[in-house]
């Protein structure tokens, strides 16, 4: 069972290439049509709702929508629109594949699958992915965006393939309680959805520079990304449902802390940079509430979150030696 | 004749210069106060952090201080100066979150008093031109709707409502804003049990062995390491006595642990002694201190017979080098070979052995590692010294490792070596012996009190609440206004028409479907609007 996790693996590492192509297929061959359905359809909806979670979820633009396409093509062209679906569907099934990975390497080791890093890397970039897809159900205009986020999952799932690795082992007792469900599960999920975060972050500024009329290499980009302001609305609408599962996340860690190490905060390294990515993300929602900072400043202080939470994830983990060593890798 | 507009200008009043020094502190003020410093100042916080985790710190591990000064002896007492080993209690980390405290604190004193003012205030009445609001429906021939009923509905769907006249003004989403200000307060109190617990908390750490002779008391001597509060007085400690009686280990076959659990006898005042478990995720809860359990090794027990025939036996605890448990420590006897005449012993034939115990010793030479941490094949490699230990002059040193400036100096000479098995003995060259009678287990534990840490749950869980009803919640405002018929006739006939307007005062894009919803329901029918966006 614990081999063929790791067949699912390559197979989920595979479908995620697939996916990636095709997104990059779909890019390309889109914009040399002559149809122009996109332009038919009525404005509103290229325009997302933000802020999840709405539960009304239906479109209300505060200003009319800059046209995804711009001052180039009018429109997806048929083999773009086919490329588009292939690479959802290869989506669909890398993240399936994905699922099994954990949920065959949880039954081999007859425990939840995030006990040590290797395991914590599938499952982060799992809920990126199933959070990927849960977004594009509701938005179906943000597909382009897929190319980038097949990218992160495709890059990190080769690091832990290839890096990571660890065979099957029980947990040491230090992890062995309740609270590791509790901690270790919200801290992935929030990791995930922040780091998913990430994406539209990054694509709101391709997008803003194209939109001010840049067409060097990173802003063309997001020639087909819908406008810079519904990317906004995406990032804060992740990162704002992520920010209070991450805080609950801390707070059960500095729990677990205080029971298995009597006290519950000490600036572990793995403590101190959760810290900084708490203050980072908590920067982020002040920025965006201030009107006097750029939107552009907003995106940038989203993606240092991010940069934190990658080092949170890999550079504690395999630089400093702290009690949060479970990582398993030596 | 045509009125001529005689107004003079108002008498301007004198110019009164603002005082200097008055406005520069209340133009500090109010800049620190501001979401720009705020956002300086988190930013700062989240840098600042970074050479906590870099740098090794004393707090964390103290050893990991030690060895970055033996590695870098020119930049390691700068960078102590600079507070870089003591990073979250240095001046300028606690500059930084007292600044960010005090701006937080300026900020959410007015807030919240303008908060309780428009929560105790009514919902503001109806703007003149409705149509002009985000959401505007004209309610024609609205049936038997009426202002009460309206007024009704929107009470049951649990909105703020003032009825004026001929207008009906509804507001919700407070809970946005009062949510809000209880994360930033819990913020505070977090802060605060924080303080509290710095101040009232102590911990000790210590190694404790089992066995009757090796038990010990809660009281500051008996720590190997400690650290109270400043407000903490040595009598404060509560008396209580532990004693270990049984350490269990289980480890697969790879030495990775599998299981740990500590028996302990616990003497408290005033309650007769009991039994207790206690492991690694459960710790000792005693009364006014909780007792952790951080590692566990083993102490060899080594009999020491001297020229005189007298026996001591000693019981040293060693100190685990790697995870199979590979321990190195010292057994010292320095007042063996007493004179027999006169009972004074001579400071020159002090002996104590060095030693390097394996639980499971390899097959064959070279004895250097243990192959696992159970004890399945133990062994001691005792390296015996004689000579001055070099207690007498008083300089501190560890008891885990021998004067090495003795050895250097050829005051303590080493005089063999030896593998034991427990139970063997050894016979030295001057005829005394050391026996290796087994080992006992001992236990790493940290005895700690925090009493700000019930503060800083309770504030947690504030702070987790305030923080999801202020990025969930939504303000607005709906307003239903009787529109006048033309003519001034007065609607008796049973048909009304009533205009409705509806502002989000925050990014609230569902609100055209609530808004929607609500006029349906106000109708009490649907398909009797006509409504715009």
């Amino acid at each position: 069972m614990e081999q063929f996790s790791s067949y699912l693996l390559v197979v989920a590492i595979m479908s995620y290439l697939v996916a990636m192509i095709c997104h990059a297929a779909a890019f390309a061959a889109g914009g040399r049509a002559a149809t122009t359905r996109r332009a038919a359809r009525p404005a509103r909806e290229l325009v997302l709702a933000g802020g999840a979670p709405a539960p009304g979820g239906r479109v209300h633009a505060a200003k009319p929508p800059v046209e995804s396409g711009g001052l180039s093509a009018p429109g997806p062209s048929r083999s773009s629109r086919l490329a588009g679906r292939v690479a959802v569907a290869a989506l669909v099934f890398a993240a399936a594949v994905h699922l099994g990975v954990l949920v065959t390497r949880g039954i081999a080791a007859d425990r939840m699958p995030w006990g040590n890093m290797y395991e914590f890397v599938l499952v982060v970039t799992f809920v990126g992915a199933a959070g990927w897809l849960v977004v594009l159900h509701r938005w179906p205009a943000v597909r382009p965006l897929g190319l980038f986020v097949a990218l992160v999952e495709l890059s990190l799932l080769g690091v832990a393939g290839m890096v990571l690795y660890t065979p099957i082992v029980p947990l040491v007792p230090a992890l062995n309680s309740y609270w590791f469900v509790i901690h270790v599960s919200t801290v992935a999920f929030s990791s995930g959805v922040l780091l998913l975060g990430s994406v539209p972050a990054a694509m709101q500024l391709m997008r803003a520079g194209y939109e001010q009329g840049r067409r060097s290499f990173p802003y063309t980009l997001a020639r087909r990304a819908p406008s810079a302001a519904t990317l906004e609305r995406l990032t804060f609408g992740l990162t704002a449902f992520a920010f209070p599962i991450f805080t609950f996340a801390v707070i059960a860690g500095a729990i677990w802390a205080e029971s298995a190490w009597g006290r519950p905060w000490g600036w572990d390294p793995k403590e101190t940079w959760a810290f900084i990515s708490w203050v980072v993300y908590a920067g982020y929602l002040h920025a965006r509430a201030t009107p006097s900072v750029k939107r552009n400043v907003v995106a940038w202080i989203a993606l240092l979150g991010f940069a934190t939470m990658l080092m949170n994830l890999f550079g504690v983990n395999i630089f400093f030696v702290g009690l949060h060593s479970y990582a398993g890798v030596k | 004749m045509t009125a001529v507009d005689d107004r003079t200008a108002p008498p301007v009043p004198p110019e009164r210069r603002a005082n200097p020094a008055l406005a520069m502190i209340r133009n500090s003020w109010r800049q620190l106060t501001s979401m720009r410093t705020a956002l300086v100042l988190l930013f700062l916080l989240a840098i600042a952090a970074i050479p906590g985790s870099v740098l090794p710190q004393r707090s964390v591990s103290a050893e990991d201080v030690a060895g970055y000064f033996a590695a870098h002896p020119t930049l390691a007492p700068v960078l102590d100066r600079l507070g870089a080993f003591d990073v979250f209690a240095s001046f300028w980390f606690s500059a930084i979150y007292l600044l960010l405290f005090v701006s937080l604190v300026g900020c959410i004193l007015p807030r919240l008093r303008d908060h309780v003012r428009a929560v105790r205030a009514a919902p503001p009445a109806a703007p003149r031109r409705l149509d002009r609001l985000p959401q505007h429906a004209l309610i024609a021939d609205a049936g038997t709707a009426e202002l009460s009923a309206v007024a009704d509905l929107l009470r049951r769907r649990r909105w703020r409502v003032s009825v004026r006249g001929e207008a009906v003004a509804a507001e919700k989403g407070y809970l946005k804003e009062a949510g809000n200000l209880l994360f930033h307060l819990a913020l505070i109190a977090m802060l605060v049990g924080v303080g509290l617990g710095s101040w009232y908390g102590w911990h000790g750490n210590r190694l404790l062995i089992a066995g009757k002779d090796s038990g010990f008391c809660d009281t500051l001597e008996q720590y190997a390491e400690s650290g109270l509060g400043p407000r903490v007085d040595p009598a404060d400690l509560p008396p209580f006595c532990l004693q270990l009686t049984d350490f269990r280990a289980t480890y697969l076959e790879s030495g990775q642990p599998e299981s740990f659990g500590a028996t302990v006898t616990v003497d408290e005042a005033g309650r007769a002694p009991r039994s207790a478990d206690f492991s690694v995720n459960a710790p000792l809860r005693l009364d006014g201190a909780s007792v952790h359990l951080l590692g566990h090794g083993y102490a060899p027990v080594i009999r020491y017979t001297d020229r005189a025939g007298r026996t001591q036996t000693t019981v040293a605890p060693f100190l685990s080098q790697d995870e199979m448990l590979t321990s190195e420590g010292v057994a010292a006897f320095p007042d063996v070979n007493a004179d027999p005449k006169s009972g004074k012993p001579d400071p020159d034939l002090q002996v104590a052995f060095q030693g390097l115990y394996l639980p499971t010793a390899p097959d064959s030479p070279p004895y250097v590692r243990s192959q696992h941490p159970a004890e399945e094949a133990p062994a001691l490699m005792l390296f015996a010294y004689r000579g001055n230990l070099g207690m007498e002059a008083g300089i501190p040193g560890s008891v885990f490792e021998l004067d090495q400036r003795q050895i250097r100096t050829g005051r303590l000479k080493p005089v063999g070596d030896k593998l034991l098995r427990p139970g063997e003995k050894w016979r030295l060259d001057d005829s005394t012996t050391v026996e290796f009678l087994g080992t006992r287990p001992y236990i790493r534990l940290s005895v700690r009190h925090d009493p700000g840490s019930g503060i800083m749950l309770a504030s947690a869980g504030f702070l987790v609440t305030g923080l999801m009803l202020s990025l969930t919640g939504r303000r607005r405002r709906v307003w239903f206004r009787l529109v006048p018929q033309p003519g001034g006739v007065a609607p008796t006939d049973g048909s009304s028409l009533m205009e409705a307007g509806g502002l989000p005062r925050t990014d609230y894009p569902g609100f055209a479907d609530e808004f929607r919803g609500l006029v349906a329901a106000a109708t009490g029918q649907a398909g009797a609007q006509e409504g715009t966006d």
